[in-house]
């Protein structure tokens, strides 16, 4: 095996039993502004004993180990073709280990054949830069959550949304009450706003690998996170959707553009469950550091 | 913290209301898709299993030999229920359970059906798979490995002190149903 494929097994393990610092933080600091002896109090307990005793023991923190989805910024000139193989390798032997679980499916046949390997598993995002660095980040995305992910079209009639800023706030308004506790909650979203119907929700992904504590260098999207992330609080869907103060944890916008005819705001629902972690690999492929 | 103790009888299930948190001991089983959708359509459980004061647990858990060729469980969370619901009611009828535990809520007819038939929905903390797995003791035994797989087979388990709410009862309340209705109405104010 050889460097490489080592190095991912390593993230895949990281990302699958340690949740980020600054996701725990905010976890934390859910958990202290729960009403003591709520239920919502014992259910965001009982989760941060979970994250302990998952990286206590280096078992998955959730069950469902989710979609595998990589996001490789790379130097002009790697290998993608290599470098996807090494990814495949390290995901099939994680797996094998019991980093992750048996979690890809056939679409047609709806067999399992244990690998995690298989048409658009795991997917891959390659962004080139000019640098020399290589970086890999790596979410794994459940399926609960997924679910509760949504896509609206502007304008909206039923919800009054149009294409605009208030029109935006009003449908992720919207999401995060059909969402209730089904994604488990409390969340964290991802969304973009404008691009088509598979870009948006790809950026909506991506707006997910930044640090939950940043600020958005647009002012007006930075207001809007802001606005959305008490909002969701204030209408007291609580973690698991058992009522409370904590509804999300965080909202993170993006925007791409749009033709004139189309304006999408897609939503990315993830659960507290928040796996992502990303490392830097030197030109062996050995890891240098880690991004959270 | 309520302690509810095996044989779930509907007396105590009757007892348990809204919002109540539970300590759950003695047997459960796990069921969820393959096993609702069988018994919905007039599959009969395997010699010598009964849900009578029973619990179905939606859960698809991990579960490894150990050394010794015990099985083993090591993640153990619950699966999002709503996808029963088109089944759940009938097989709260036909086979005595006594609570569902699972994630998320479930709607209308399983609701009347707990109040119908004296059984209650248990909700999980979604997501908690270390923490629940160290709540199972032992596998009792496994039925229709087989026909299911592994995530879908039937799992009898025995569980110590498992941490659940009770999100639905079986006096017709649901904080699900409620807390959509309040958040809903906070969100109208808002917007
Ligand atoms: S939504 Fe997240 S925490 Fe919940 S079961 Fe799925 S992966 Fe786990």
């Amino acid at each position: 095996m050889n460097a490489l494929t080592e190095s991912l097994i390593e993230l895949i393990r990281r990302t699958s039993a340690e949740i980020p610092d600054d996701v725990q933080r905010a976890i934390l600091t859910a958990l202290e502004n729960e009403k003591k002896g709520t239920i919502a109090e014992s259910a965001l307990k009982i989760i941060e004993r979970n994250i302990e005793l998952a990286k206590q023991k280096s078992q998955p923190i959730c069950q469902d180990t989710g979609s595998i989805l990589f996001y490789i910024d790379c130097p002009v000139g790697l290998d993608q073709i290599e470098f996807a193989d090494a990814a495949r390798a390290a995901v099939k032997q994680a797996t094998k280990v019991g980093y992750l679980r048996q979690n890809s499916v056939d679409s047609l046949t709806g067999k399992n054949d244990g690998t995690n390997l298989g048409p658009g598993a795991p997917a891959f995002h390659f962004h080139q830069h000019r640098g020399d660095k290589i970086s890999v980040r790596l979410v794994l995305k459940g399926g609960g959550c997924e679910n509760v992910g949504a896509q609206y079209s502007l304008p909206n009639t039923k919800l009054n949304a149009n294409r605009d800023l208030d029109g935006c706030r009003k449908v992720i308004l919207d999401a995060i009450v059909q969402a209730q506790g089904k994604g488990c909650g409390p969340g964290i979203l991802g969304i973009c706003i404008g691009g088509d119907r598979a870009t948006g929700y790809n950026h909506s992904k991506e707006q997910l690998l930044r640090m939950l504590d940043d600020t958005n260098p647009n002012p007006e999207l930075a207001a809007l996170e802001a606005d959305i992330v008490k909002t969701a609080n204030e209408l007291g869907i609580g973690p698991m959707g058992f009522g409370g103060n904590t509804t999300l944890l965080g909202a993170k916008i993006g925007a791409a553009n749009r033709v004139p005819a189309s304006y999408f705001v897609s939503v990315s629902y993830m659960c507290w469950a928040y796996r992502r972690q990303g490392c830097e690999l030197n030109q062996n492929g050995e890891i240098q550091n880690w991004l959270y | 913290m309520i302690a509810l103790e095996f044989p779930f009888t509907e007396e105590k299930v009757r007892a348990l209301k809204v919002g109540d948190e539970v300590a759950l001991s003695g047997r459960v089983f796990t069921g969820r898709d393959a096993v609702h959708k069988y018994l919905h359509e007039g599959g009969k459980l395997p010699e010598g299993v009964s849900f009578q004061d029973g619990i179905i647990y939606h859960c698809g858990p991990v579960v490894l030999k150990d050394e010794n060729g015990e099985w083993k469980v090591t993640a153990a969370g619950p699966t999002t229920s709503i996808r029963e619901e088109p089944y759940q009611w009938q097989i709260i009828r036909d086979f005595g359970v006594r609570g569902v535990i699972g994630k998320g809520g479930m709607g209308p007819k399983t609701l009347e059906a707990c109040r119908e038939h004296g059984c209650v929905y248990l909700h999980g903390i979604g997501g908690a798979a270390q923490v629940l797995a160290e709540c199972v003791t032992r596998v009792i035994n496994v039925h229709m490995l087989e026909e299911f797989g592994s995530p879908e087979a039937i799992w009898e388990l025995e569980v110590k002190d498992f941490p659940v709410v009770v999100t639905m009862d079986s006096h017709g309340n649901s904080l699900h149903a409620d807390v959509f209705k309040s958040s809903s109405e906070a969100l109208a104010a808002r917007v």
